[in-house]
């Protein structure tokens, strides 16, 4: 419950916090060749002694009292890879989920309360200007060329440009100097979040509850399933869906989905309400947690979702598909930010942590709950040969898949809905986003959740 | 005057005594209460961005407040939640109290039983509105109940996520503030006015209107504060309970600080105290409280 008086105190510590930061002078950028030669020389040394947490003997000694403090949504925090990491790397990872919206509220009020965020990159457009985070020195990240390049360059690993509709990674990945608060449009040493998780959003069905194929958007708004769906209630994820929605029934052409004009946010929102009105949704929700009991319960059939929440309904025995419509996917990406305070030895640390995220175990912890991960190529040693067609190359799966607790996913001879990691990540639309119009947008989301 | 001036002369003087005594709670008032509701007010009147806030003296907060039709249709179903839940636990509430003071004559059970009323309270509020799921729901209790007596063919949707659900969890939340206070004033009224009104002939119905309400007045008038305020600055319950359909002015600023618009929470909270102040003192205007207990 928001306490008036503690809400009160963050928000003049908060104004006091920006004000006493002053702009610095940028240092003299290097140039992408630099950066790039001794990204990949880096890389090269890690992958060639064999050790991705190889890390000086002096503050080994140390280390044990180190304690990061990470926050983030739901979607990757899992208390295995906090125990994982104190195990292979010695300190400690405190672990707390929170839902989007809360995430990007500490990330901007409470910059002393976290060391490392676990943000969206569709937050950096909120987060950035108030200097809370500092970018990532990427000649000190060992496997940074192995990042999947849609982060790194706006393109898929076989070269396609990957859309630029909405907060596109590539738009908010760099900035223009470690001091910066201006992202940058061309590829420089300072790199906003590592990328944790992504992937393509599309809508969750029960195909035991919904009898038709499902292949567009549009079918949320059927008439079939009145009272039987759900839209997510975070208006930044929310609206690109009903975005998505619009479009396929032709009721909007966008100019670009992920900035909308205002009279493109009225006709959105006028379409939402409409079907809010004639009783379309049985409920919005807002946390992970809910979107699973929503659908488990069957109170709801067909609904947007995130992938791991899919996982979750199947491994309670419950049918569920994610869908692959024919407009393509909403998609999204989180990644580990560092807050501005991480200096010495916990900035060592941090950067240890994040080298160690990338090296693989995680990568194939995360990828077993469908999700996609930052270094393939580094999941990959950590998954079967059968896992990693199963999730990544959209090939049948040959046994039973299991997810990363071991409940069984999948039976041999399943495939993964929508495919490949080409085919899934190809096809994306648009990206979660803040839009120019976001103050508008978020006050006429509200008129539609209170209509 | 300064706190040792105070102190030297208060002997002799029964006022500055009877300060001096106030000056604790005063004390206490002011630090978490006056100051929190000042900076509430200043901040109101600040603008803000995305990620800040900056001090300032606009009015855009209010007319952001004021001249939008979600205010007046979220304060409508605000109210409406409130009388609902108010008649429900005034009606429920009123009788659990009436029982427990008239009807159950031994002491020992009149504790007992209003200690077994209070049992649920030991629970936390979200908890016991989550619990509602479960029964209500489309595959729940009640409809698989209802579904196997064969009284309905289909689950009744309007059980839960809808106004139906909302109200319940709320009746169900509050009820108990309803019956403390109304207890209260019936454990106080003297028998004898009701054996007088019996012996000159007053019906069971007329004791009960002439006498036990008029007397009970004070106490529905706390309860009735209790549960309306409770109502009117409550989010988490609605947002549960009608599956984040139906809005309430709590939820709304609740939206607003998440989405960090301090400021037009600030302004949000303002009105909304103002409005319960105006309802509260509606209230006392029809039963004066102090001059009742």
């Amino acid at each position: 419950m928001p306490d008036s008086d503690s809400d009160s105190g963050s928000v003049s510590r908060r104004y006091f916090d920006l004000k006493s930061r002053r702009a610095e002078p940028e240092p003299v950028r290097l140039s992408r060749r630099v950066v790039l030669k001794g990204g990949a020389a880096a890389a090269g040394l890690a992958v060639g002694s064999g050790a991705v947490r190889g890390f000086p003997t002096i503050w080994a000694q140390n280390i044990k009292n180190i304690t990061l403090r990470q926050f983030g949504t739901g979607a990757s925090t899992y208390n295995e890879i906090a125990a994982k990491a104190k195990e292979d790397l010695g300190f400690t990872i405190e672990l707390a989920g929170l839902d989007s919206d809360a995430v990007v509220q500490r990330a901007v009020t409470q910059p002393k309360s976290y060391d490392i965020i676990d943000a969206e990159f569709a937050m950096l457009p909120k987060i950035i200007p108030t200097g809370n985070f500092q970018p990532m020195d990427i000649t000190r990240i060992t496997l940074f060329e192995k990042v999947v390049p849609i982060f790194t360059k706006g393109e898929m690993p076989d070269g396609k440009k990957v859309s630029l509709q909405g907060t596109a990674p590539i738009k908010v990945s760099y900035l223009t100097g470690k001091d910066s608060k201006t992202f940058s449009k061309q590829p420089t040493q300072w790199f906003n979040l590592m990328p944790t998780i992504f992937n393509a959003d599309t809508l969750g069905i029960r195909p035991d509850l919904v009898k038709e194929p499902i292949t567009q958007w549009k079918q949320m708004l059927d008439p079939k399933y009145k009272g039987k769906a759900s839209i997510l209630n975070i208006s930044s994820i929310g609206i690109m869906d009903a975005a998505m929605i619009c479009e396929s029934m032709g009721a909007i052409k966008y100019g670009d989905k992920g900035n909308m004009t205002k009279a493109e946010i009225d006709k959105t929102i006028g379409v939402l309400i409409e079907a809010k009105r004639a009783g379309q949704f049985r409920a919005f929700w807002k946390s992970f947690d809910e979107s699973i009991n929503l659908m488990a319960s069957g109170e709801v059939v067909i609904q947007s979702m995130w992938a791991s929440a899919v996982t979750a309904v199947r491994a309670k025995g419950i049918p569920c598909t994610y869908v692959a419509l024919k407009e393509g996917y909403r998609s999204w990406a989180a990644g580990l930010g560092l807050a501005r305070g991480l200096t010495g030895m916990q900035l060592d640390a941090a950067y240890e942590y994040v080298n160690w995220y990338l090296s693989g175990w995680t990568g194939a912890f995360l990828d077993r709950q469908g999700y996609y991960s930052a270094v393939p190529e580094t999941a990959k040693q950590y998954m079967t040969a059968d896992e990693w067609g199963f999730w990544m190359e959209g090939k049948p799966a040959k046994g039973d898949i299991l997810d990363s607790f071991g409940h069984v996913m999948e039976k041999a001879g399943a495939t993964r809905d929508g495919g490949s990691f080409e085919q899934r990540m190809g096809a994306v639309a648009c990206w979660n986003s803040v839009m120019d119009e976001n103050r508008y947008m978020v006050q006429k989301w509200n008129e539609f959740i209170a209509a | 005057m300064t706190e040792a001036g105070k102190v030297r002369s208060g002997f002799r003087s029964l006022v500055s005594v009877a300060w001096l005594q106030a000056a604790p709670i005063a004390a206490i008032m002011a630090f978490f209460l006056v100051i929190p509701i000042v900076v509430i007010v200043v901040v109101s009147f600040w603008d803000y961005t995305e990620y800040d806030i900056i001090p300032s003296f606009v009015f855009t907060n209010y007319t952001d407040v004021f001249g939008s039709w979600v205010t007046y249709e979220t304060y409508f179903s605000t109210l409406r939640f409130a009388v609902l839940t108010w008649f429900f636990t005034l009606l429920i509430g009123f009788w659990i109290a009436y029982f427990l003071v008239f009807h159950v004559r031994s002491k020992t059970w009149q504790t007992t039983l209003f200690l077994i009323c209070t049992l649920p309270f030991l629970t936390s509020n979200v908890i016991r509105s989550i619990a509602w799921i479960p029964v209500l729901g489309r595959n729940g209790l009640v409809n698989s109940a209802l579904i196997g007596l064969g009284v309905i063919n289909t689950p009744l949707e309007f059980l839960l996520f809808s106004d139906f659900s909302v109200v319940l969890s709320y009746v169900h939340l509050f009820v108990l503030f309803m019956v403390v206070p109304i207890f209260n004033t019936m454990m106080r009224i003297d028998r004898s006015l009701i054996e007088a009104a019996v012996d000159a002939g007053a019906s069971g119905w007329q004791v009960v209107r002439d006498i036990i309400i008029p007397l009970s007045k004070p106490g529905i008038a706390i309860g009735s504060i209790f549960v309306v305020t409770l109502v009117m600055g409550e989010f988490i319950t609605v947002r549960l309970m009608s599956g984040g359909q139906s809005a309430s002015v709590g939820l709304m600023i609740s939206n607003q600080l998440n989405y960090l618009q301090y400021p037009a929470a600030a302004a949000n909270a303002v009105v909304l105290l103002g409005v319960v102040l105006l309802i509260v003192a509606a209230m006392m205007r029809v039963v004066d409280i102090r001059k009742e207990l």
